[in-house]
């Protein structure tokens, strides 16, 4: 799960690391009191999507007046803002934080997450901060410090002191910077985050560290020990379809082709569009509706896949292990009754009950394609799209 | 002979009390699974489905010799079962439980290393469907009747996609040896190349089918081991060729996050190592039967 850029600040705040003063509007006038209460000269203006890349898209403005603050939150709301890591659609603007100005000497990358080959938390830093890690790690390599962390002693001081040295801080900031990068450690472990990105994590030219940008994710599988996290979640931030499908017990991902899939397993999923592309057709979706489905699931997930208007044929893959065939086939017959379908369904059935759940398809009457083997399937789901769009 | 559990094997379910635990059990040992006993703490005493149930692991194993476990617990609490069945001194253990926080599982690969290497327990998953050595013992959640016995070791992370594999090869009248189930997580147990290490000693097996999927580096960890150390004949697929970058496909693990993470490039560093990779999802039967037949005439 994602969260906004000034809920992670205020969790690092929390944890001891020093951000910059701000305050969240919801409005433009909000906006522009802010300005008021932080006080200065120079403020702010940032975005909340859940996404980087932000600043060259437009999302990140400093004014130099309440005014100037007002008209540039006033052009962000309500507004979808694309950037590079957002897709075509962008993330709609509905908050944005406003903070006081920071006079900067430098720029440096803060990073925590998985390294799955070691399977252990990482840090990873670069004295030339501001750009993002793709940008670092294809044009600056050798800027990049990797400190791998060991679960059974957590992060230590002496590498917290050689991450301060191989960014070339002062001496005099050592003791200061290793503290921060321990507490950022910290609110990583602690919260169950996946990832913590401080970019930049700026010095000032006043000789201070602190968080000018915050991005954190955490694992969904622990949220059930972080009530006050998982309280963070903003849908208007995800894939409407998608949290609609999740909260339904379904894993689906939207994507841009006409096929609609149902399938049972991620890795059969993913197996069945490889077979729809092989097939020469484009999948509409990644949609696993798990194991033990009954048949009021996959009515849940017969309505997941309709809802997107470019599916022009359904190709239905159960290989039931736990699954029971029958039980699957008693969900499309309901769905067929309920919610008026009207474009070609291929339903190919494996495993526990086949036999069975063929004989419900047949004895419905309705015009369903079956399929006995995978290729059998995506290619008639392919066939039927062509005659479809003719 | 086979690997991981054989008919010797004596399994205790961890979670055996369930709804789930339960009901699988009864599927194990209906294919001929020798369980002996179950754990659920504070119902130690009871029986469930005729076996005894303990409230410590150490007590199961204590008592009926069990060297093998299955883990039903739900995801709070499954981390702890695992590292419960490795201090009882269990050498192999099943994690069925999908859900289980990454920075458990970490804990749980740190304190599995307090063992020397021939003491250790192997795990597998967490999130994976399980282990079968067809017509010997199953430990797991697979349908036993779609694999039948036979020469050739399969992993896979996928269950549904390791059922279509093995039943592809059983239409062709191939059978496996031993079917592992590794899991979707990112964080697991064991990996590819624990197993093709294992198939590769093992004298019953001939070749091994992966079956591998976006995210992660075990496939490519899997490919460098073929390349160095294996002599058998190694067939791949590896799902997920129209995956979104960034998008988690269903499992925890299905993520490309980082270059060599697709199965585009995956597929590539399988076949420079030279490993057979099926084209499509829909022919790796085939193509372990194509490699069975040259490998035969060669």
């Amino acid at each position: 799960m994602d969260i906004h850029e000034y809920q992670a600040k205020e969790i690092l705040a929390r944890f001891g690391v020093p951000i910059p003063v701000g305050g969240l509007a919801y409005n433009p006038e909000q906006a522009s009191y802010r300005c008021t209460e932080i006080g200065g000269s120079a403020w702010v203006v940032k975005a909340q999507i859940h996404a980087g890349g932000r600043g060259a898209a437009g999302g990140v403005k400093v004014c130099h007046s309440d005014r100037d603050v007002q008209d540039v939150a006033n052009d962000m709301f309500g507004r979808r803002l694309v950037t590079k890591q957002t897709g075509p659609r962008g993330k709609l603007i509905y908050r944005v934080y406003v903070e006081e100005a920071t006079d900067i000497a430098r720029e440096l990358y803060f990073c925590i997450m998985l390294d799955r080959r070691i399977e252990r938390v990482c840090i990873i830093t670069s004295a030339e901060g501001g750009m993002d890690i793709e940008e670092l790690a294809a044009t600056k390599p050798e800027t990049l410090v990797r400190t791998t962390i060991e679960p059974a002693v957590g992060f230590l001081e002496f590498q917290a002191r050689e991450i301060a040295f191989a960014l070339g801080l002062e001496p005099a900031m050592l003791a200061e910077a290793s503290r921060i990068f321990r507490r950022a450690y910290r609110a990583f472990r602690d919260l169950d985050a996946t990832m913590l990105e401080i970019n930049p994590l700026a010095v000032t030219t006043k000789g201070s560290i602190v968080a000018l940008d915050a991005k954190m994710s955490f694992d969904d599988n622990a949220l059930f020990r972080h009530l006050d996290i998982s309280e963070l979640r903003d849908r208007s931030q995800e894939d409407a379809r998608e949290s609609h499908a999740a909260d339904r017990g379904l894993a689906y991902v939207g994507l841009d082709g006409d096929i609609g899939c149902m399938i049972n397993g991620a890795g059969l999923a993913m197996a069945t569009m490889d077979m729809i592309k092989v097939a020469g057709g484009e999948p509409a979706n990644f949609l696993d509706i798990g194991g033990g489905a009954s048949p009021e699931r996959v009515l849940k997930a017969f309505r997941a896949v309709l809802h997107d208007t470019k599916v022009k044929a359904m190709l239905i893959n159960i290989f039931a292990g736990i699954n029971r065939c029958d039980w699957v086939a008693e969900g499309i017959v309901a769905a067929f009754k309920e919610l008026d379908v009207k474009i070609p369904v291929v339903v190919r059935l494996a495993g526990t009950h086949v036999d069975l759940g063929h004989q419900i398809l047949r004895d419905s009457g309705l015009p369903i394609i079956t399929a006995d083997s995978l290729a059998e399937a995506a290619h008639k789901a392919v066939a039927v799209v062509g005659t479809v769009s003719v | 002979m086979a690997i991981l559990i054989d008919e010797h094997t004596r399994v205790v379910v961890q979670g055996i009390t369930g709804r789930i635990g339960r009901f699988h059990t009864e599927e194990m040992i209906d294919y001929g699974t020798t369980v002996v006993a179950g754990v659920t703490p504070g119902k130690g005493g009871e029986q469930a489905l005729g076996r005894p149930v303990f409230n410590t692991m150490k007590d199961a194993v204590a008592e009926t010799g069990a060297n093998a476990s299955i883990v039903f617990v739900p995801p709070p609490f499954a981390a702890d079962s695992i590292m419960e069945a490795a201090d009882a001194g269990i050498r192999f253990c099943v994690c069925i439980t999908d859900g289980i926080p990454m920075q458990d599982m970490m804990r749980v690969k740190r304190y599995m290393r307090r063992y020397r290497a021939h003491q250790r327990m192997t795990l597998t998953g967490p999130n994976c469907a399980g282990t079968i050595s067809p017509g010997q013992s199953l430990v797991g959640i697979m349908p036993g009747h779609i694999y039948l016995p036979g020469r050739v070791g399969v992993i896979g992370r996928s269950g549904t996609l390791g059922y279509e594999a093995a039943s592809q090869m059983k239409a062709l009248g191939i059978g496996v040896s031993t079917s592992v189930g590794i899991g979707g997580d990112p964080v697991n147990g064991s990996s590819f190349r624990d197993h093709l290490e294992l198939f590769e000693t093992d004298p019953d097996t001939d070749a091994v089918v992966m079956v591998g999927e976006i995210g992660g580096p075990q496939e490519a960890e899997g490919a460098d081991y073929v390349r160095d150390h294996m002599t058998k004949p190694v067939i791949a697929y590896i799902a997920g060729l129209s995956a979104p970058k960034g998008r988690k496909m269903g499992h925890a693990g299905a993520i490309v996050s980082s270059i060599g993470e697709s199965a585009q490039e995956k597929t590539k560093i399988l076949a420079a190592a030279g490993i057979t990779v099926a084209a499509d999802p829909s022919c790796i039967g085939e193509t372990v039967a194509r490699v069975l037949g040259e490998h035969a005439r060669s």
